[in-house]
């Protein structure tokens, strides 16, 4: 009986030779290697001979490189079709964040607050200033726009001013929401954005009851805090400190979350930044750079540095958390974490400032406390400062499509992709990159902005290489922490498990 | 040494396959269409023997009887009552198809297959198997007790199509719970329609394990001797998925397929991350395995290194994987969670060394096909 016939593996390879180079972008890295990065976030690094080998349509099909690009969607021949059905696939699913329209719903029930931070981006007003409260049917108004997004799952988050002064307009949002929300059945997640000064046990059996979230601000140990956070009626790093753990203790550990602001003060002190948080037992750090809006801008001669100032700090803290992770310690730092998600995970990311299309109106809208609606927070805050451009319309007076598909709407979709924005466009980075036409108007006049010489992208651009670096040539312990922050999971969970079976 | 699933005896006229339950015990007459009645050596019943599916026999006997009747079979011990037979009168041999007191119970679908892998265990036959659906369909009325687990080999089940759907549907209508495990090789997954069929049957724990030997079309292609698998096969694994099909991922681990391993990983995750799990499989010496040894052997020890980055790599990214037919002693320490005993019982075996071994309870051991040659790393874990 004869016995079966196999084929050799040059009979499976396509006659035509030729290759052609999908959309990629490139950067030099600082050894001399190239860095592809393609439009869904993958990445190879190629020794020079083989990127020159590559782009001019030379590589050999045998060479380790070659299968690698192909695998990884650079290049395509005629052995395979069904990769383009799968780049289409993980492309729609690394936009997929589009899906459902606007998720985060900022309301601002009073611009009054109870401190006076010299960097305020909102520009807020005093406590006893009575002009500054939402209304109750612009409130009503504003939580019916909400419910009309047509996002199954999304964020009502209470921002100020304080909201804890004007706490009663808070409590009728979520009622009105809730009870609106019976007949429509989205899941919302509840946010109070507050600097906890004026807590009492009331809120927080409050929060407890509604399942409201904490997100407070923390810029550092007192001696920091204190200078950047000043209060009229005594040092505010007590207040706030004292607060988190009651409210830790009443609502868990999880359902309260602190984000900082860089001054130039607190350039000097990036570890004692993070051993606050860690003290405080906060689960991550964000290391967020001074917005250019409000009362930051006027102040920028005493709080403001550039952005190499920022990155240098930026980095320090980072080795820290790093050092800390390694210890056995679980807590990310946010902002790397959301970039590292781009870059290692075919999945998206909801997070407004690193979005293309950008996340103005499209990912994120404000509605503020006198019934005009904005395109973001920095939106508003840009009004405050008499700038109206990204006002989309007011709660009283404009319908849902008058609002998110106007004319001011339609000004920002313009400058809304970094795949179409000079500088961006060929810019390696810009899959994990956003785009900002709200910050470059406010920067630099202008929403397409110029790359050069904007601080948010120097920003960005510095963390994202600062990353692809440690992720290069930074070591192999440092994947397993990269992947904890990722699934949100313990650090020491990254590490091969042992059989149940094995006595240690 | 692993179990005995079938015996032969002499061939009795006209071909016929003949399912039944198997008993040794009288069964009522109107009964007996469904039983198998086995009649050890020495015994003679004093009752009719008609109206049986079949009748076996030890030793050469001719008892009275109508209908299918075989004898001379030498033992028949491994027929253990309550299992389910399979008499085929043309060859005179009798097969265990369903065993209740096993974990392993397939439905071997059809010998047949649209490819014909350098490693395949199980070598195609182009057969006819035109009654075979009706012939699966029978032994499922015949399983009393909702097993586990079951599973769908050949073959290339998907050849059966609609008969698959046919299957699955009664499956489900018997044993809801059951969870069902296909090995298909997910080519005619490419068609939607029939994708469509099987999804819309909605079967509650239905997994299809789909193969793939590399992240290009090339190498899965040569491995798997068919020009053009790799790409039905990645839009199988979509189709699949918009049609809420649960897949997971096979590796079969040998010379062709442990050089792009961790690239293949990569690829599984960022373009596949929806499947359920990923089996990365010491090879069977069996089948074709004997013909291309030299192509496809490599001492398990010798990729170590490879599977175990490859597996962290999955692992960092939360796909859940696994290492089958990889006995402990071949494997590095850091991987002996992520190994199942995943060899069925019938060709399962431990050797002589394993007698010493510390962790052989927890160990997988080998296949039955492998007890001469092996890794050079088999050893008793002191």
């Amino acid at each position: 009986m004869p016995g079966p016939v196999f084929a050799p593996r040059e009979h499976y390879r396509s006659d035509a030779p030729a290759y052609s180079l999908l959309p990629f972008r490139f950067d030099r890295r600082d050894n001399g290697d190239y860095l592809l990065v393609n439009e869904v976030g993958e990445y190879i690094v190629l020794p020079p001979p083989d990127f020159q080998g590559f782009v001019s349509h030379r590589l050999s099909a045998e060479g380790a490189s070659y299968s690698r690009l192909k695998a990884k969607h650079f290049l395509s021949d005629s052995n395979s079709s069904a990769l383009f059905d799968v780049l289409a696939s993980k492309y729609r699913t690394k936009k997929s964040f589009l899906d459902g329209f606007t998720k985060l719903h900022i309301f601002v029930t009073t611009l009054r607050c109870n401190q006076s931070c010299p960097y305020c981006q909102v520009s807020r007003q005093n406590e006893s200033a009575g002009a500054f409260d939402m209304t109750e049917e612009m409130l009503h108004r504003s939580v019916d726009l909400m419910l009309a997004c047509p996002a199954p799952a999304i964020t009502m988050e209470f921002q100020g001013g304080e909201p804890l002064l004007n706490f009663d307009m808070l409590r009728e949002g979520v009622r009105y929401a809730k009870a609106r929300n019976e007949a429509i059945g989205k899941h919302i997640d509840y946010v109070i954005c507050t600097n906890l000064a004026l807590l009492e046990e009331r809120h927080l059996e409050y929060f407890e009851g509604q399942g409201i979230q904490v997100s407070t601000s923390l810029d550092g140990p007192d001696y920091l805090h204190d200078k950047n956070r000043p209060m009229g009626k005594g040092p505010s790093h007590a207040a706030v400190t004292r607060n988190i753990r009651r409210a830790q203790e009443a609502l868990g550990r999880q359902a309260v979350s602190a984000l900082m602001t860089t001054t130039r003060e607190s350039l000097k002190y990036p570890r004692q930044i993070v051993d606050e948080y860690l003290r405080m037992d906060l689960g991550s750090i964000f290391a967020r750079d001074l917005n250019p809006y409000g009362f930051a801008v006027k102040a920028r001669g005493a709080l403001g540095y550039s952005s190499a100032d920022f990155l240098r700090f930026y980095k320090d803290l980072f080795e820290y958390v790093i050092e800390i992770n390694r210890q056995g310690r679980t807590f990310p730092e946010a902002f790397a974490t959301l970039v590292l998600t781009k870059m290692l995970t075919p999945w998206p990311i909801g997070f407004v400032d690193l979005q293309s299309p950008s996340g103005a109106g499209i990912g994120v809208v404000v509605y503020n406390y006198d019934g005009d609606v904005y395109a973001s927070d920095e939106s508003r805050m840009l009004a405050e400062m008499g700038q109206h451009t990204f006002r989309l319309g007011n709660v009283l007076e404009d319908s849902y499509s008058d609002i998110f598909f106007g004319e001011a709407m339609q000004t920002i979709a313009a400058a809304a992709c970094n795949e179409s924005l000079a500088g961006c466009s060929d810019c390696a980075y810009q899959p994990y990159c956003g785009a900002d036409p709200v910050r470059h108007y406010s920067t630099q006049k202008d929403i397409f902005g110029h790359r050069p010489s904007s601080g948010y992208c120097q920003k960005n651009m510095g963390v994202i290489k600062h990353l692809f670096n440690l992720l290069l040539d930074g070591g192999v312990d440092l994947e397993p922490i990269f992947w904890a922050w990722i699934h949100r999971e313990d650090v020491k969970r990254m590490q091969l498990p042992k059989p149940a079976w094995v006595s240690s | 040494m692993g179990i005995q699933l079938r015996a032969r005896a002499q061939p009795q006229g006209e071909a016929r396959q003949v399912l039944g339950r198997v008993t040794r015990a009288p069964v009522d007459e109107a009964r007996r269409a469904d039983y198998i009645r086995v009649i050890p050596r020495g015994n003679t019943p004093a009752e009719s023997l008609t109206g049986y599916a079949a009748v076996l026999m030890e030793g050469a006997r001719d008892l009275a009887s109508t209908g299918v009747t075989v004898h001379g079979y030498e033992s028949l011990d491994f027929l253990r009552d309550g299992y389910i037979g399979l008499v085929d009168t043309g060859s005179g041999q009798t097969r265990a198809v369903y065993r209740p007191d096993s974990d392993y119970n397939v439905l071997f679908a059809t010998d047949r297959c649209n490819s014909n892998c350098l490693m395949c265990s199980q070598p195609p036959k182009e057969v006819d198997d035109s009654q075979i659906v009706t012939q699966h369909l029978r032994l499922i009325e015949l399983i009393q007790a909702p097993p586990q687990r079951m599973g769908i080999t050949g073959g290339e089940p998907t050849l059966l199509k609609d008969g698959l759907v046919q299957i699955l549907e009664r499956l489900k209508v018997r044993f809801p719970e059951t969870l069902v495990l296909m090995l298909s090789n997910g080519r005619l997954y490419a068609y939607e329609d029939f994708v469509q069929k099987l999804g819309a049957v909605r079967h509650p724990q239905f997994l299809t394990s789909i193969p793939l030997y590399a992240d290009n079309a090339l190498d899965h292609d040569y491995i798997v001797q068919a020009r053009g698998a790799f790409d039905q096969t990645i839009h199988g694994f979509y189709n699949a998925t918009k049609h809420s099909l649960a897949v997971e991922v096979r590796v079969v681990l040998h010379k062709q397929t442990i050089p792009g391993l961790f690239a293949l990983a990569e690829f599984i995750y960022r373009n596949l991350p929806f499947v359920r799990h990923v089996a990365l499989m010491g090879l069977e010496n069996m089948g074709y395995v004997k013909k291309n040894w030299d192509l496809l052997w490599i001492d398990p020890v010798d990729y170590a290194e490879t599977l175990e980055a490859t597996v962290r790599h999955l692992y960092e990214r939360r796909v859940d994987v696994s290492v089958y037919n990889l006995p402990l002693c071949v494997l590095p320490n850091a991987l002996w969670s992520f190994a199942r005993k995943s060899i069925s019982d019938y060709k399962n075996i431990y050797l002589d060394e394993c007698a010493r071994c510390r962790v052989r309870e927890h160990c997988g051991g080998l296949f039955q096909s492998s007890e001469t040659r092996h890794s050079r790393a088999i050893r008793a874990v002191p």
